[in-house]
């Protein structure tokens, strides 16, 4: 029941935020926002309090599961479950949640309490997405988080709005129904094979059927997927969405609604289909590869700097592609890094250049410059974040890329190479950012106010959070590791014989050993403690290293955290 | 006729009874014209409903004694009264629709529920048939109480211009089905569905004949031009556009599921897949149907008219799902039919509602900036207009799974990718409706025109039936789409009447 409560608390606060607004209190419905999304964020709190994390449940990783009937003529059930990975994806939500209220505060005047409703319901599909393991919920949800995001755009977008929001709505629908002509084959594939009709995740894992049909009905998932995260050749509705659509409906969108195409990805694609997926799997790469400089090559042409930020999501999406694809515990851990980080780094880029907006009335970067002098602050942390989106160590997103690249090294040599050819391009256009609107010459003569103490206390927020992933991404790493490993255990237990020298190192505790390998690799190749002590954060330079924990699952300093993986490898397995 | 067969045909003498009450009530009641239209329109209308409610609340005592012939004409199972249930109920919606409608009127209001009644009569006859006879018989009262509906407001060209041209059409494809059942029994020597099938599976190698095969053209033509679906589509958006908004609710929902509702029985009994020929022809059908409906909805600027495009690729899913095999079939249509009754009634009643006495609130610029001045209206048009798209939360959504279930369950992979696409398509002009409800108005002189302008033309008070009405259809629809398992189960009991 804690699971279905993180999902209706969204619900109900939507509901009541909209019924106080009508009665003419638009900051009541703002706070009754903060309140539900409080109270989800209590309950997450004290799951991970309670300790749940470290016990397993009888499917795994998950720890913690509800069932309950809801069509049983068509075996369907409201099945939740939570294991290390939604968790994570949960928390994100929550957290990037709270953040867009707080960004809407000033920027939302008209239809508050209908914004807050769009926004929370918003919110609650995406929880449902991460949390469902019954594959008729899990469309249901997928399709239903929909509606309230085109209403974000439609009403409360920029110039363009209706038409980018019509745009998001027939891609994200049309890739959405592929899913569902997938998801029933294997409906009919799995009842013709045991004479249950289900849609469980469980029980339809390891359906036995053609490799033709699977190679199909993988497919259909990929599809939809492909247009959420987005992959290449779908991608064209993201920038208009992103760009067109208000501060907090751009966050969701690249924080959340992108990863659940990347959440889907790794809960059902190889799950699903491993045999497929893995013939699949260097065409998958490719268009990762091809989304990594394809959405660079965007980046470089905008002036708009809104799609300017949105085409480097395409870029960021195409890692996540690439890692999925190599399949391994490393690839798959930079995966995980790299949903959270860059749903942080692109979330706030998203609501700096809101707030910019909101101050000088334009995205276009032709008109801003020199803009350093007057919002240093607002500077400052642009910096931070660009310098995260470019992939700087000491931030989250260079752990997320690293770790990918690493893992897609092992199961594809040459598609790694293309795809590190990305932290070349994407220093370029982040510094492109810096350069045109924090620097360079002054075109017009803005004299905008710097930073609210409320946007202050999101942005100190987001930087400590992006700070703490490039250093300590353990924690991260630790709570999804059960979950990834049991991910590819599912996996590879059907493709073991067929697909031997693939997942040979996947075997059965294949993540914690491969990332402590990583670990050594990475402390002898690039010289790691030096690189990390030589940060440009002066703060985590300054930071104590206490000495670590008995344990050994808590691991505070940078340099000490790295030596310990190392050191500890078999306390680890 | 034993007790029991009376018993079992209560629902349908009750509904057959109403319009002969309401016609007695008002020709008892009914003043000089001058002496005002309200008390004899009130009394019509109250007994309307009363008669409905009456036959729906029989239909539980008829289940009791159901499944039972009753003379060769009629069958009376829970399939037929599950159908005649939703007939009621979707001819209660529109009777109180048109108690508010009619109010704008000057006609004279009382006869419109006499030939409402007729009408739910005629249908409820359709879905009981067991005989070419009774078919007709039903089709015929429908129809001829439809073209006096459409054409009722004799003041508007429009309304006349639809109504004739209703009637011709109606008429031509009643006479083809006419030939066509003859031909039918001049091969196999019966009229009644069941001996049909059976002599037909007998006589296989007879099927091939052009007199047989020209037969199930025929009957296919008419049917066609019933159901609305490319190529006989012509006539819909015309139709729709000139009658009233509740009769073209009445067309769009009770009068097509009623004839789908018979279509589906009587193939029920026979696998279409068997006769090649015709399931290509639904097929294609199919195909067209989605593809016309929906591409030509795009080009509409009428709300009225893109309802109607609307509908005729909702009966192309349909078809989707009747050419399936399986109990899945059944079950596909019947919820899928009850989902788009209920969307179809409550897009309909919302342009209704907003309608006065110069027209229908057709032009899709009239609703630009709905959502400000009557949130509640626009909120639930845009809750129909989801459920016909297919959106979760609502039927529509548990609807088109069914369709897309039973089509994959079957492999019609081609049919199943056609409808995908089209579900794209059809969002388009879906949220184009919604999107213009929700956009700002444009900063005209009507605003500027402040208190007056305001209230002219849409400021009207909603009346109370309309709006608890759309309300409970509101309900209904994300009730069915939230919580569908009471519903299938219920039709699933109808199934077993029928195999």
């Amino acid at each position: 029941m804690t699971l279905a409560w993180l999902i209706i608390a969204p619900f109900l606060g939507g509901i009541l935020a909209w019924l106080l607004d009508r009665r003419g209190s638009a900051l009541a419905a703002r706070w009754v926002c903060l309140l539900a999304l409080a109270i989800d964020l209590s309950v997450l709190i004290g799951i991970v309090w309670s300790g749940r994390l470290a016990g397993a449940g009888p499917h795994g990783g998950f720890f913690l599961e509800t069932r309950a009937g809801w069509i049983p003529q068509l075996g369907v059930s409201i099945h939740l479950a939570m294991d290390g990975l939604s968790l994570l994806l949960v928390f994100l939500t929550v957290f990037l949640g709270i953040v867009s209220v707080v960004t809407s505060w000033t920027e939302i005047t008209r239809r508050v309490g209908f914004f807050h409703f769009n926004l929370l319901w918003c919110l609650a599909g995406v929880i449902g997405v991460f949390l469902s393991l019954d594959l008729f919920l899990f469309y249901f949800f997928w399709e239903m988080m929909l509606v309230p995001m085109y209403f974000l755009i439609a009403i409360w977008g920029h110039e363009r709005r209706t038409y980018a929001a019509v745009k998001f709505f027939i891609f994200t629908q049309l890739g959405g129904l592929l899913m569902l002509m997938a998801i029933l084959g294997l409906f009919f594939i799995h009842a013709a094979e045991t004479g249950v009709y289900t849609f469980d995740y469980f029980d339809l894992i390891g359906a036995k059927m053609s490799s033709a049909a699977a190679f199909w009905l993988m497919l259909g998932f990929f599809a939809s997927f492909a247009v959420k995260l987005p992959a290449v050749p779908v991608h064209s509705w993201l920038p208009d969405a992103h760009t067109e659509a208000p501060t907090a409906g751009s966050v969701i969108l690249a924080g959340l609604l992108l990863k659940t195409g990347a959440y889907g990805l790794l809960r059902f694609l190889f799950p699903l289909f491993p045999m497929a997926a893995h013939e699949f799997a260097p065409v998958g790469m490719a268009i990762g590869v091809a989304g990594i400089l394809y959405g660079a090559i965007l980046a470089f042409g905008q002036t708009d700097l809104k799609r300017l930020i949105a085409d480097t999501s395409i870029s960021h999406m195409g890692f996540i592609l690439v890692g999925v694809f190599a399949w391994n515990g490393l690839a798959l851990e930079g995966v995980t890094m790299q949903i959270i980080s860059h749903a942080i780094s692109t979330g706030m880029l998203f609501i700096l250049a809101g707030a910019l907006q909101e101050r000088i009335h334009t995205r276009d970067m032709q008109f801003m410059g020199r803009l350093w002098e007057k919002v240093p602050v607002m500077g400052g942390v642009a910096m931070v974040f660009v310098l995260a989106s470019l992939g700087l160590p000491g931030l989250g997103n260079f752990v997320a890329e690293f770790l990918i690249l690493l893992g897609a090294f092992r199961a594809n040599p040459g598609m790694s190479v293309a795809a590190s050819l990305g932290l070349i391009v994407s220093t370029i256009y982040a510094l492109w950012i810096m350069q045109r609107v924090f620097h360079g010459e002054e075109r017009k003569q803005w004299t905008p106010p710097d930073l609210s103490a409320r946007e202050r206390g999101v942005a100190a927020a987001m930087i400590v959070l992006i700070v703490w992933l490039g250093l300590f991404p353990q924690p991260v790493l630790n709570a999804a590791a059960p979950a990834i490993n049991s991910l590819q255990k599912i996996a590879s237990s059907q493709t073991e014989k067929a697909l031997a020298p693939v997942s040979a190192e996947g075997g059965g505790n294949g993540t914690a050993r491969s990332f402590s390998a990583a670990v050594l690799a990475a402390s002898e190749a690039f010289a790691c403690p030096d690189v990390l002590s030589g940060l440009p954060s002066k703060k985590s330079a300054r930071m104590p290293f206490p000495p670590p924990s008995a344990s050994g699952n808590v691991v505070f300093g940078p340099v000490s955290h790295w030596k310990l993986r190392a050191d500890n490898k078999a306390g680890y397995e | 006729m034993s007790g029991a067969d009376f018993l079992a045909l209560l629902p349908l003498m009750l509904i057959s009874a109403a319009p002969v009450a309401v016609m007695l009530a008002i020709a008892f009641f009914r003043g000089p014209r001058q002496r005002g239209v309200g008390g004899a329109g009130r009394m019509a209308a109250a007994l309307t409903l009363l008669g409905l409610l009456i036959s729906f609340v029989s239909l539980p005592f008829a289940a009791a004694y159901a499944p039972r012939h009753v003379t060769p004409l009629l069958i009376i199972d829970d399939y037929a009264l599950f159908y005649m249930g939703l007939i009621f109920a979707a001819t209660f919606a529109v009777a109180l629709l048109s108690y508010g409608y009619l109010g704008m009127l000057r006609e004279r209001r009382e006869e419109f529920y006499v030939l409402l009644l007729l009408a739910a009569a005629g249908s409820s006859v359709l879905v009981a048939s067991a005989h070419f006879a009774s078919f007709f018989l039903g089709l015929e009262t429908l129809s001829v109480s439809l073209y006096a509906l459409v054409s009722y407001p004799a003041s508007r060209a429009k309304a006349i211009e639809a109504g004739v041209k209703y009637l011709v059409l109606a008429a031509v494809s009643s006479a083809f089905l006419l030939f066509g059942m003859a031909l039918v029994y001049g091969q196999l020597g019966t009229m009644e569905f069941s001996e049909i099938a059976q002599r037909a599976a007998g006589a296989a190698g007879r099927l091939a004949e052009p007199a047989f095969l020209g037969a199930l053209a025929l009957i296919a033509v008419g049917f066609g031009f019933k159901l609305a679906v490319a190529p006989f589509h012509m006539w819909t958006p015309d139709v729709y556009e000139g009658a009233p908004a509740p009769v073209s609710a009445f067309v769009a929902t009770v009068s097509k599921g009623a004839v789908f509702a018979l279509f589906l029985r009587y193939f029920a009994l026979v696998d279409i897949h068997q006769m090649g020929s015709l399931a290509l022809v639904a097929t294609i059908i199919s195909i067209a149907s989605m593809f016309t409906g929906n591409l030509l909805a795009l080009l509409q600027e009428n709300v009225k008219r893109i309802l109607a495009y609307s509908s005729i690729a909702h009966l192309g899913y349909l078809v989707v799902a009747f050419l399936a095999s399986g109990p899945l079939r059944v079950t596909a249509v019947s919820y899928y039919l009850v989902s788009y009754f209920i969307a179809m009634l409550g897009a309909f009643g919302v342009v209704s509602v907003l309608s006065d006495g110069q027209g229908d609130a057709e032009d899709l610029e009239a609703y630009r900036g709905l959502s400000s001045r009557r949130p509640f209206i626009a909120g639930v048009f845009s809750a129909m207009l989801f459920s016909l798209a297919g959106i979760p939360l609502t039927a529509g959504f548990i609807g088109k799974f069914y369709i897309i279930a039973a089509g994959v369950g079957s492999a019609l992979w081609l049919l199943v990718a056609v409808l995908v696409a089209n579900s794209a398509i059809g969002l388009y002009y879906y949220i184009r409706v919604i999107i213009t409800m929700y956009s700002a108005e444009a900063a005209g002189p009507e605003r500027a025109e402040g208190p007056e302008g305001a209230a002219a033309p849409q400021g009207a008070a909603v009346p109370l039936g309309g709006s608890l009405l759309l309300a409970a259809l509101t309900l209904g629809l994300v009730w069915l789409g939230v919580y569908p398992s009471p519903l299938v189960s219920l039709i699933q009991k109808t199934i077993h009447g029928l195999m």
